[in-house]
């Protein structure tokens, strides 16, 4: 089965910094992949790479089998790849549905549209069922985001991502900041979107949420990735040894 | 508390709040709350100004006085929701006047002729300003403040140079008349005029992609980009906005006075922040009303008819206009902060009720 994006090979330095090593990393549709790794091993800059963000000195990124050349956000968008920052990325003060369409408004039908006015009942209405479908409580639709839980700003922040995530969608550390019960929610929200058919890239820290969700785990060290695991077959110890380098692990293409 | 609730319980919570939290809105509104004042005040010097305060003939007066400002405060209240500031736009707009009045006197007419031709001379250096001032602070990175207090500077000091700082008296009789005697539906002219450009720049604010995206961009810049907003256009857009309108102001200003004020201006552009800061637009950004301007605007220049009505010396005016900015600013923070407790104690309250259950 051809992987629905597939990086071989990226390397990127900043300065002397090698942030990416001829690393490789691959997802395949409908699927949960783990990218782990200590600080500094070049998850973030993996999760750039893959989304248009980074300019890189050498490798090639395949999408749905075919190289594709990543120039901007906008371009990696339209391709159906959406990315949930660790900072979430809302704009505070407007309220949900205005967050999940902010870029991409539904315009209002006829020329009232052309000059510049929105539909935001329609908007309303389809953020109201993705928050729905996700089973993400967001109590108002007319607050602030600013004025709700970490809980629910998590939500409507996967929300636009899946909204608008038709193949692929990276989740920088969902639930660094969240406790036990909202952690619990937004890997169900995961398995969830995965059951869609969508790939999901999960980077976390947190290594029994990891096992818990995703199918395999990719792990980067120093740049690389150095290898990688099927989640059912492998321990938190495995994981860790292989993150910290105090397991020796070959060569990550063979290791699963 | 949060995310995974069914949806059977999420959904009835949501239908009784729409109808709640459209009160709550309104009431918490600052622009609300600062009506409130307004009308206060008005009350006040109904009592005891009698006839002469609480009268028609009065509050035209009062509009009429504040059209120029009015217009001013459309583009302000764009760019302070962004969390910028523009300080210049009294200096863009004695600027403008001495083009257009310049422009007028070499072309000599009394007609609509010279007059349009000065509006759209005003109007575009206006404008020009506008966008070297949007340029200088989204693609250069330099501070609103400094930059605008630059400009500020530099306009005035032109107009200065260019007239040798005497003032210009060449406006056509056509313009002088519109401010002084024309009527559109029984409105003055000026004040008809500012009454269009509020009422469209509510409209642009609060319905279309444009006024989304000044809120957003206010809100947390960095996700507007990231979603692909054009955070440097939009910022550009709006200060070159706010310059084309103090040329529009700038012809008014003409219109009323049959001169141009080059020394008049000094305080326009704190009055008119004043007025939009009031009017609860925050100075941080993300949010604001064109209403709420309009509002800010009405409470100094009732306070200040109002003083000299009753006998009361209008320096007072500056006085009680500067009390209003700090106490509506500091009521509106207390407001704010509690609307936040209040809403985690909601929170906490339903968590409890949930885990009743």
């Amino acid at each position: 089965m051809t992987p629905i994006l597939e990086a071989r090979g990226l390397s990127r330095a900043f300065g002397h910094v090698q942030a990416l090593d001829n690393s490789d990393f691959d997802v395949n549709a409908g699927e949960v992949v783990a990218l782990i790794g200590d600080n500094g091993a070049g998850k973030s800059t993996m999760v750039k790479a893959l989304s248009g963000n980074l300019q890189l000195d050498s490798g090639e990124i395949l999408f749905e089998g075919k190289p594709v050349h990543m120039t901007s956000t906008q371009q990696v968008a339209a391709m159906g790849i959406e990315v949930v920052y660790q900072d979430l990325a809302l704009a505070p003060h407007l309220d949900p549905a205005e967050n999940v369409f902010l870029g991409r408004e539904i315009p209002a039908k006829g020329i009232a549209g052309w000059l510049g006015f929105m539909d935001n009942k329609q908007m309303r209405r389809k953020a109201r069922a993705s928050f729905d479908e996700l089973g993400a409580t967001v109590r108002s639709m007319t607050s602030p985001v600013g004025s709700m839980s970490g809980g629910q700003r998590q939500g409507i922040a996967i929300a636009r991502a899946i909204a608008w995530a038709s193949k692929v969608v990276f989740l920088d550390e969902p639930t660094a900041a969240l406790g036990v019960v909202q952690t619990k929610n937004v890997l169900e929200t995961i398995k969830k979107v995965r059951d869609r058919g969508v790939a999901v890239v999960l980077i976390s820290h947190s290594m029994p949420a990891v096992l818990e969700v995703a199918d395999r785990v990719q792990v980067m060290r120093l740049g690389r990735r150095i290898a990688t695991y099927t989640a059912a077959d492998t321990s938190v110890e495995q994981l860790v040894g292989a993150m910290t380098g105090a397991l020796e692990v070959s060569d990550g293409r063979d290791a699963a | 508390m949060s995310t995974l609730e069914t949806t059977d319980t999420g959904q009835p919570v949501d239908r009784q709040e729409t109808g709640e939290s459209w009160i709550k809105k309104m009431t918490g509104a600052q622009s609300v709350w600062i009506l409130g004042v307004l009308v206060v005040i008005i009350v006040f010097f109904a009592i005891t100004g009698g006839r002469n305060f609480f009268s028609a003939s009065n509050f035209l007066q009062i509009s009429q006085n504040l059209a120029v400002l009015a217009v001013l405060g459309v583009g302000v209240t764009f760019v302070i929701i962004t969390s910028g500031i523009d300080l210049s736009i009294g200096s863009v707009l004695t600027f403008s006047s001495v083009i257009a009045a310049k422009v007028m006197e070499a072309m000599g007419g009394q007609g609509w002729g010279t007059a349009l031709v000065g509006l759209l001379v005003a109007i575009v250096s206006g404008g020009a300003w506008g966008w070297v001032n949007g340029f200088l602070v989204a693609k250069a990175k330099v501070p609103a403040l400094i930059v605008t207090l630059g400009s500020l500077s530099v306009a005035l000091g032109l107009a200065q140079v260019i007239t040798g700082g005497i003032d210009i008296r060449a406006v056509p009789t056509a313009l002088a008349d519109f401010a002084a005697y024309d009527k559109i539906l029984g409105i003055p002219g000026l004040a008809f005029v500012a009454l269009i450009v509020v009422i469209v720049g509510g409209i642009v604010l609060h319905r279309t992609r444009f006024g989304r995206y000044t809120f957003a961009v206010g809100s947390n810049e960095e996700a507007a980009r990231r979603v692909g907003v054009k955070v440097d256009r939009q910022l550009i857009y709006i200060y070159l906005m706010t310059g084309a309108l103090a040329g529009l102001g700038a012809t008014m200003y003409l219109a009323q006075f049959t001169t141009t004020t080059i020394a008049g201006n000094t305080l326009t552009n704190l009055n008119v922040i004043a007025a939009v800061v009031i009017g609860g637009t925050s100075i941080f950004g993300g949010e604001g009303s064109m209403f709420g301007t309009v509002v800010g605007l009405f409470i100094p220049a009732v306070l200040q008819t109002g003083f000299v009505i009753i006998g009361v010396e209008p320096f007072w005016q500056g006085v009680a206009v500067g009390i209003v900015l700090v106490a509506a600013v500091y009521v509106d923070q207390t407001r704010r902060a509690a609307a936040l407790r209040g809403a985690r104690k909601n929170r906490r309250a339903a968590r409890s009720a949930a885990t009743a259950k």
